[in-house]
């Protein structure tokens, strides 16, 4: 019936809870949609409609506007190969070609075993390291085309499995917060000391996957 | 400095220069709206002034100075600052404009000669004045499929878009149905809705006539006609009884198209879709457009539901109107009736009921159908206006859902919640349109408003402080046909006992039907609001002696009617088999009188039954003037002939008065304005002299309404529930029946009631059940909606496939039914 899982369903409630106007946690959820389907699919925007009060179209609006968030399936692991200028004069070119022999689908296609989407991107910001791609968002520097075919066959292996999550998983350790760090939902005219966290002890052994 | 010397040290006025012109503007007004005042047009496509500016278009750029120096900015962003200097017309605006149009020509096509706005288009028309006159692009222009559908009602062109948020903005801002929206991103920016989830807004009109390119069209008048061949004439709206201002036009002699006139103490600029696309009724196939008679071998039962016509034979007005005039020459004294009358102008109204007092001889009269509060009640308690409500300190709503009976009532006060201009406070049966801009929202069973508002007051809540501390506008109504007009008349005795400063707007539905009772279509009141008990000397002088005997109710002219006491009944646009709350009242009633002759425009349920039809002239075909829920007097215009020989009511009335040897001394119109104005002394300064298009609002009335003491509550059913009929804006009438465009957004009828309502009867939602109440039974779907208040059971009244009616009795209260659930068929899952 309900797109989002038992326990995505109560990490919705927890994500709404901590703003004042429910709307407000319409990014977040598409955050979370995209993490259990890989994608963000109509059934979850026209639940996450429901859940921030609001209407489908809105959260099509803001879905669509968001390159990342992805309203077409896509493969397990989105391979983002860098095609601009510095990339490209070290080779981005020929290793899109390779890469879209070896897949065998052209850039913008998923493989029919739903591993893996070839896109080529706009500049990804590391162009010391060109030429550079990103497997769902997490780098891969100076990659020629035998480490190229090495990253494929690890991630088909799934050797990487700990390193790069399934598309759609931005980060592991992510929205719970703890309750003595959390603000809860306070109208901004309401606000009248420190944020709690401002006090709060540093948080231990939690960081970014 | 303390806020109140703060403001009186604030200049009341910003003195600014406009085009080397000085210019006096509002503190916080926008550059482009101070400019238009002072006669400057700066051009547009985004800024509307009854929207929040976004400054998407830029369309209106003009050099503005604040000391720094001339800058290029957007004259709908820039709120007027002291000694700011605005150049509208300077080289670098002219080139700035230049510059924007060609950019937003860039994917525009150039296919005006086939679309609709062509003649009367923003885009083009600005192009014209401020355009470059040709663009240096030669690249290929964006493509999309066109047009597409987004609504029943509402086709987008997107290829035509410029992406302004005028659509956009309205649905999610005014409309509050934010089912379209900016989709995509860069180039790719599209207006969309989400797939399978249609624009249907009741508003969804006006996102075409605001749209300043062709890119929304209403599908009635898509390739209808062009511009500039259209006549048109401005007019009220008497769809419903706001009375919207609104501008009719037609081409060849047909209604083509309505367009909301902004006026600023009604509607704004924006109409309801209903009263927007109505006027398609008019030119309706079924519409009867020449005299008829019952055929002489009486009703063939069967064939009427298929064939109604075969049930009469063509007749005309001569012999028509003899054979009506034959059954008032041998009705017995004081048993004619005349029902209905909401549906025409002022002036219909005031023929017809000069017609029943001084020909007929009768006081059973009665516009409202057994469906709205007490006549007395409707006339003297209301003195609000819609300003007022928008402005109280606490707006208390006790009436309908009015998103679904006076849909821009509901615009205009959600507007003024948003803008927090007034707090509105709401106590209803189920949820409403109004309920998510409410800032409290009460639940109560139907019919038990006033007691849920009594011990609201007695209590220590805060309501009763609130109330006590600020100004109160009360919209009063009859939340559900299903309990009787005391109900909210309670609410009124409640309230004028413990909140006596509350001022009251009574949430009248149908049409002309304040303007119908002012003239005195109701038992016990006759024209100028005074009662029939005691008549203003100027309309005893003017209408002589009048019947002794005081009249029936809509109610209490069926029963007699079913009880073989009325012998010529008139139904004027009346149809009481779908409105008469109680159903099988009316059939009884309808049948049981022995000369039923029907005023109207189509064959409806009740009229089907008539012995003599009398086509009538309908929306834009009569002119005279309406008057709104608040008592607000505008003009109606005649813009079309009427089809066939239709009349308007009033020349039916004279026309009658005549054949039985009487005169109503009026030949036209004009002069039946001008009698009521001489007689009615409250509508001497309305009706004496034309009045312009914000109308003009007769206040005051000859008396003080009754209010009923307050009862106890009714018993209630502890295994039953409480039935809510409330109205929708596409009910089972016949306006939404024979307007094309409206037909087929009715909605199905189910049963709704509140989940744990719903366990407690032990079926899941979307089952099949029985309805049982003391007076008939129903089968229908039962659906689960958490929006219902506990122990309701809410049906929508009229139903265009169900006898909501033959659950209700008129002479209850209220009405309990209980489901059952014997043979009952699950949902197909």
């Amino acid at each position: 019936m309900s797109f989002f899982t038992e326990e995505n369903r109560a990490l919705a409630g927890e994500i709404i809870g901590r703003y004042p106007k429910r709307r407000s946690a319409m990014i977040p959820l598409l955050h979370v949609a995209q993490g259990q389907a890989g994608w963000v699919t109509p059934e979850a925007m026209t639940e996450i409609a429901e859940l921030v009060d609001t209407t489908p179209a809105e959260v099509l609006g803001t879905c669509s506007f968001y390159e990342m968030f992805k309203r077409e399936p896509v493969g397990k692991y989105l391979v983002n190969i860098c095609v601009t200028m510095s990339c490209a004069l070290a080779g981005a070119v020929e290793l899109m070609e390779h890469a879209e022999e070896r897949l065998g689908v052209r850039a913008g296609g998923t493989t029919p075993d739903g591993m893996f989407t070839l896109a080529s991107a706009e500049c990804q910001a590391a162009c010391t390291e060109a030429p550079c791609l990103q497997v769902n968002y997490r780098y891969r520097y100076r990659v020629d085309t035998e480490g190229f075919d090495q990253l494929i066959d690890d991630l088909a292996s799934g050797s990487l499995a700990g390193e790069i999550p399934q598309h759609g998983i931005t980060a592991r350790v992510r929205q719970h917060i703890p309750a003595d760090r959390a603000v809860g939902a306070v109208p901004p005219a309401e606000v009248n000391e420190a944020p709690v966290w401002l006090a709060a002890p540093a948080p231990n052994g939690a960081g970014p996957a | 400095m303390s806020d109140a010397t703060a403001a009186q040290a604030a200049p009341s006025t910003v003195e600014v220069t406009i085009d080397g012109v000085a210019v006096d503007a509002q503190p916080g007004e926008l550059v482009i709206a101070a400019a238009e005042r002072a006669g400057v047009h700066i051009p547009r496509f985004c800024y509307h002034e009854r929207m929040s500016s976004v400054g998407m278009c830029r369309m209106c750029l003009v050099e503005i100075d604040t000391g720094r120096g001339p800058q290029l900015q957007a004259s709908c962003m820039v709120p007027v600052s002291p000694q700011m200097v605005v150049d509208t017309a300077s080289e670098r605006t002219r080139r700035a404009q230049e510059g924007v149009l060609e950019m937003l020509l860039i994917n525009h096509p150039l296919d005006c000669p086939v679309c609709d706005k062509g003649g009367e288009c923003p885009l083009q028309d600005q192009t014209m004045a401020y355009g470059p006159g040709e663009s240096r692009f030669v690249e290929e222009k964006r493509h999309f499929p066109k047009p597409i559908p987004i609504s029943e009602l509402v086709h987008l062109d997107r290829e035509r878009c410029i992406l302004c948020d005028r659509c956009t903005r309205f649905a999610d801002e005014i409309a509050g149905d934010p089912l379209i929206d900016f989709t995509e991103r860069g180039n790719d920016t599209q207006v969309l809705t989400f797939p399978g989830e249609p624009f249907s807004s009741y508003f969804s009109g006006n996102t075409v006539q605001i749209c300043p390119v062709g890119a929304l069209t209403a599908a009635p008048y898509r390739f209808k006609a062009r511009p500039w061949d259209l006549a048109q004439t401005e007019s009220t709206c008497t769809t419903c009884a706001v009375g919207c201002r609104i501008a009719v036009q037609s081409s060849r002699n047909e209604l083509v198209r309505c367009l909301g006139v902004d006026i600023d103490p009604v509607n704004h600029g924006w109409l309801c879709d209903k009263g927007r696309f109505a006027y398609g009724s008019a030119g309706s196939p079924d519409r009867v457009t020449s005299p008829l008679q019952a055929r002489s071998g009486g009703r063939v039962a069967d064939i009427a539901a298929v064939e109604p016509m075969r049930n009469f034979e063509p007749s005309d007005w001569a012999r028509a109107l003899d054979a009506v005039a034959a059954a008032i020459k041998t009705a017995r004294p004081g048993a004619i009736a005349v029902l209905g009358g909401a549906r025409g102008t002022n002036e219909d109204a005031y023929a017809w009921s000069k017609l029943a007092r001084t020909v007929l001889g009768t006081n059973h009269v009665d516009a409202q159908l057994g469906d709205g509060l007490a006549a007395d009640i409707t006339v003297g308690l209301g003195t609000a206006t819609i300003d007022d409500a928008c402005t109280a300190d606490t707006t208390l709503l006790v009436c309908g859902d009015l998103r679904e009976e006076l849909p821009v009532l509901q615009l205009r006060l959600r507007g003024a919640a948003r803008s927090g201009s007034t707090r509105l406070v709401e106590i209803s049966p189920t949820e409403t349109g109004l309920t998510r801009d409410a800032a409290r929202s009460e639940r109560c069973r139907g019919g038990e408003a006033a007691a849920v508002l009594r011990d609201l007051l007695d209590s220590d809540d805060p309501l009763s402080e609130e109330l006590a501390a600020g100004s109160v506008v009360v919209v009063l109504g009859r939340s559900s046909v299903a309990e009787s007009a005391d109900a909210a008349a309670e609410v009124a005795s409640v309230l004028a006992d413990r909140v006596p400063h509350a001022k009251f707007l009574v949430a009248a539905r149908r049409g002309n039907i304040r303007g119908a009772l002012d003239m005195g279509l109701a038992p016990g009141l006759l024209p100028g609001r005074c009662l029939s008990a005691d008549p203003t000397p100027a309309l005893a002088a003017a209408w002589g002696e009048l019947p002794p005997e005081p009249g029936h109710d809509a109610a209490g002219i069926l029963a007699a009617a079913a009880a073989g006491d009325i012998d010529v009944l008139f139904l004027l646009g009346a149809d009481p088999l779908t409105d008469f709350p109680d159903s099988v009242l009316a059939r009884l009633g309808v049948a049981g009188a022995r000369t039923v002759v029907a005023v109207d425009t189509f064959l409806n349920q009740s009229t089907i039954e008539a012995d003599i039809f009398l086509p009538a002239a309908a929306f834009g075909e009569k002119s005279g003037t309406t008057t709104n829920f608040e008592g607000r007097v505008s003009e109606l215009s005649e813009l079309v002939t009427a089809p066939g020989s239709s009349r308007p009511d009033w020349m039916i009335a004279a026309g009658l008065a005549m054949l039985c040897d009487a005169d109503l001394g009026f030949v036209s119109v004009s002069e039946i304005t001008a009698e009521i104005a001489a007689v009615c002394e409250t509508h001497a300064a309305a009706m004496g002299s034309p009045v312009d298009g914000d109308g003009v609002l007769v206040s005051g009335a000859a008396f003080e309404p009754a209010l009923p003491p307050a009862h106890v509550a009714p018993p209630r059913d502890a295994y039953g529930l409480r039935l809510v009929c409330n109205r929708k804006l596409y009910d089972g009438g016949v306006t939404v029946a024979q307007t094309p465009a409206l037909a087929s957004l009715r909605a199905e009828t189910a049963l709704r009631v509140h989940p744990i309502d719903l366990e407690r009867v032990g079926v899941a939602s979307g089952t099949e059940v029985e309805v049982h109440s003391e007076r008939g039974a129903l089968r229908l779907l039962i659906v689960a909606d958490s929006g219902v208040g506990r122990h309701n059971a809410v049906l929508a009244f009229p139903s265009p496939e169900l006898d909501v009616g033959a659950l209700i009795d008129a002479t209850a209260t209220v009405t309990d039914v209980r489901i059952e659930t014997r043979g009952t068929q699950e949902p197909a899952s």
